[in-house]
């Protein structure tokens, strides 16, 4: 065994886990801020450490813009009272949030965050195969939330697991046949691949629009957010398949949907967008310096946090949609038009070649 | 450090790996058909599940890593869906626990032996101490040119056995069967 | 010890033997369908490990086919069990005996 190989999976392993969760904490943030702001409040502005007035300046504009909440939050989950209704199904219980949590957090292996730094490719799984290992994983995402909706055993959390089951998988034909465009054009299924055949020829949206959009929408109802957000819409669900949950294990309900947004903002990033390349400065091709490397890194992380506030922005800016529109639009309507847009693409490609 | 990395080859690790995901693939499979713990039947289907997964570790030791990808997509991602979603929504009872009948016993107790002295006569008339070593590569490409080439035919059958299933599942949940 | 295709086809055959055990022994449609379910996938590992040490993907073809046919199968079966259900209330294999002289 490669013991170097094992040392460096591991070091990136825990990064990227941990720069995730960071990311998480404070994407719940941003949600805050940015919900504020479009409703014309101020948000969370006056949570702080004791020693954060101490601080000049600094200490008073962090604690406005809110940037101590989410360690507040993160208190408050771990001490609040685990408390376990009467009647739920123990076992699967405990188990859905679990479930939840660890596709999210599989999804990100394969994605290619960086390009090299110190000799090492900045991915923890240079995969040949990863976009299906991607939506292999993104298939089992299903089971956190149908196995939450059952182990409460009342109503409403079990109608929002069966919505929410129905619509991923309905969800998931879609997003699958409209990266196949893409995959017809690079010719390859390796995301680093991928990125290296944008940074050639340029980015892909501009080849595959079509595809962008119709991926940009199915992962929005992958990842259940508005305006697709019916496994949870309280006004009918109460609460959807985490009712019955609290402390943190709906925390980690919570995480699991904001690692999903992360990891599919990483996808579209990485899929459409270059990856962690920019066209100018000569920044496409692989690092040979460190500070190159980080530089790449940076490229990658802003990418993402574009599109992170995209997902934001899109919450607070459109309504819920209805449970048959959701359907209508998934199977009706971005079916047909991904496989006519797989046909296209096909066809062109054949002409050209 | 090399003391260490001479106890454990390159070349072991496969193997070693072979044992834990044919191990994990068994257990797996018994807790789907005869779980000592529960009779619930979403237990089994999430055992399935598991068993699933691990098989498509099998399949990636086989290099057969686009069916290690299919095999998660389609069963664990789909049809065990469905079946967690049929077993919720008719909302069955555990199975009762009950002596199992000595006819059906016997029965199942035949049948596996049957097929227990087929399989060893299999590997006994096969040279099987030639021990043929792995070549093929489960290349994504080679298989669709396969698929899309030599094997064209059987696959628009088998999509239009996909369409003629669908029309009938539709036709077969309907309320009112006519 | 060296993991060839004889290993393969023990786990392959042990998976099938349990999977008929199931359908044999269990009296739930839904459990006897996923016994079902572990016998095809028996079969699928048995071919892929073929295909592997037999230097030809036609092996890996079909399975490809097998998983689409059990996925067509599998919606159907539950279909109907939905149907039955539907109609007699019960899943169990015992309660559906109408056909029995």
């Amino acid at each position: 065994m490669d013991w170097n190989f094992i040392i460096f999976s591991a070091v990136k392993i825990a990064v990227v886990i941990g720069v995730v969760q960071g990311m998480v904490a404070y994407a719940v943030l941003a949600e805050r801020k940015i919900s504020a702001w479009i409703q014309d409040r101020v948000g969370p502005n006056r949570t702080a450490p004791p020693f954060a007035k101490h601080i000049p300046v600094l200490g008073r504009l962090l604690t406005r813009l809110g940037m101590f909440q989410p360690l507040a939050d993160g208190l408050k989950f771990m001490f609040k009272e685990d408390f376990t209704p009467a009647g739920v199904r123990k076992i699967y219980f405990f188990l859905a949030p679990a479930i939840a949590v660890i596709p999210a957090m599989l999804t990100v292996a394969v994605i290619p965050f960086g390009s090299v730094l110190g000799g090492q490719k900045m991915v923890i799984a240079d995969l040949n195969v990863g976009i299906l290992y991607t939506f292999g994983i993104v298939s089992l995402g299903v089971y956190g939330i149908v196995l939450a909706g059952y182990a409460a055993n009342s109503k409403f959390p079990f109608l929002g697991g069966i919505r929410s089951s129905a619509q991923m998988i309905s969800y998931e034909i879609s997003m699958g046949l409209s990266v196949i465009p893409v995959l017809l054009i690079v010719g390859n299924l390796n995301l680093g691949q991928i990125i290296g055949w944008q940074a050639q020829h340029g980015w892909l949206i501009l080849y595959a629009p079509l595809a962008f959009v119709i991926f940009l929408v199915a992962s929005f109802a992958e990842t259940n957010r508005l305006p697709f957000d019916l496994p949870e819409a309280e006004t009918e669900l109460v609460g959807g398949y985490h009712t019955e949950y609290g402390s943190m294990k709906f925390a980690l309900f919570f995480l699991g949907e904001y690692s999903n947004m992360i990891a599919s903002s990483g996808m579209m990033v990485t899929l459409f967008f270059g990856g962690w390349t920019l066209p100018f400065w000569g920044l496409d091709h692989p690092a040979a310096t460190l500070v190159s490397g980080i530089i790449h890194i940076l490229i990658f992380l802003v990418k993402m946090a574009a599109f992170i506030v995209l997902f934001i922005w899109v919450r607070w800016m459109f309504p819920r949609f209805r449970y048959d529109q959701l359907m209508d639009l998934g199977w009706r309507r971005f079916l047909p038009l991904a496989l006519v847009n797989i046909l296209i693409t096909a066809i062109i490609l054949w002409m050209r070649a | 450090m090399d003391s260490l990395q001479n106890l454990i080859p390159e070349t072991m690790l496969p193997d070693m790996m072979f044992y834990v995901f044919a191990g994990l693939t068994l257990g797996f499979g018994i807790l789907v058909v005869a779980n000592p713990f529960s009779r619930n039947p979403v237990t089994s289907a999430m055992f399935l599940v598991l068993a699933v997964i691990s098989m498509a570790g099998l399949f990636v030791l086989l290099h057969a890593f686009f069916l290690a990808a299919v095999q998660v997509i389609v069963y664990a991602g789909a049809v065990m869906v469905l079946f967690l979603f049929v077993i919720m929504l008719l909302d069955i009872k555990d199975e009762q626990k009950r002596k199992i009948k000595k006819g059906f016993l016997l029965a199942g107790l035949l049948s596996v032996g049957t097929i227990a002295g087929l399989f060893i006569k299999g590997l006994h008339a096969t040279r099987l101490d030639a021990h043929p070593s792995p070549t093929t590569e489960g290349d994504t490409a080679l298989l669709g040119k396969l698929l899309f080439g030599q094997y064209v035919l059987p696959f628009e059958v088998v999509s239009v056995l996909l369409l003629v299933a669908m029309v009938g599942v539709i036709l077969l949940s309907k309320k009112d069967l006519k | 010890m060296h993991a060839g295709l004889e290993h393969y086809l023990t786990v392959s055959f042990l998976l099938f033997s349990l999977g008929l055990l199931g359908v044999i022994l269990r009296r739930n449609l839904l459990v006897i369908y996923m016994s079902l379910e572990l016998m095809l996938n028996a079969a699928n590992l048995a071919l892929v490990s073929f295909s592997r040490f037999n230097d030809n993907l036609n092996g890996q073809v079909l399975v490809f086919f097998i998983i689409t046919v059990a996925a067509a199968e599998v919606s159907v079966g539950l279909a109907l069990i939905v149907a039955l259900y539907r109609r007699r209330q019960s899943a169990h294999v015992e309660d559906l005996t109408t056909m029995k002289l």
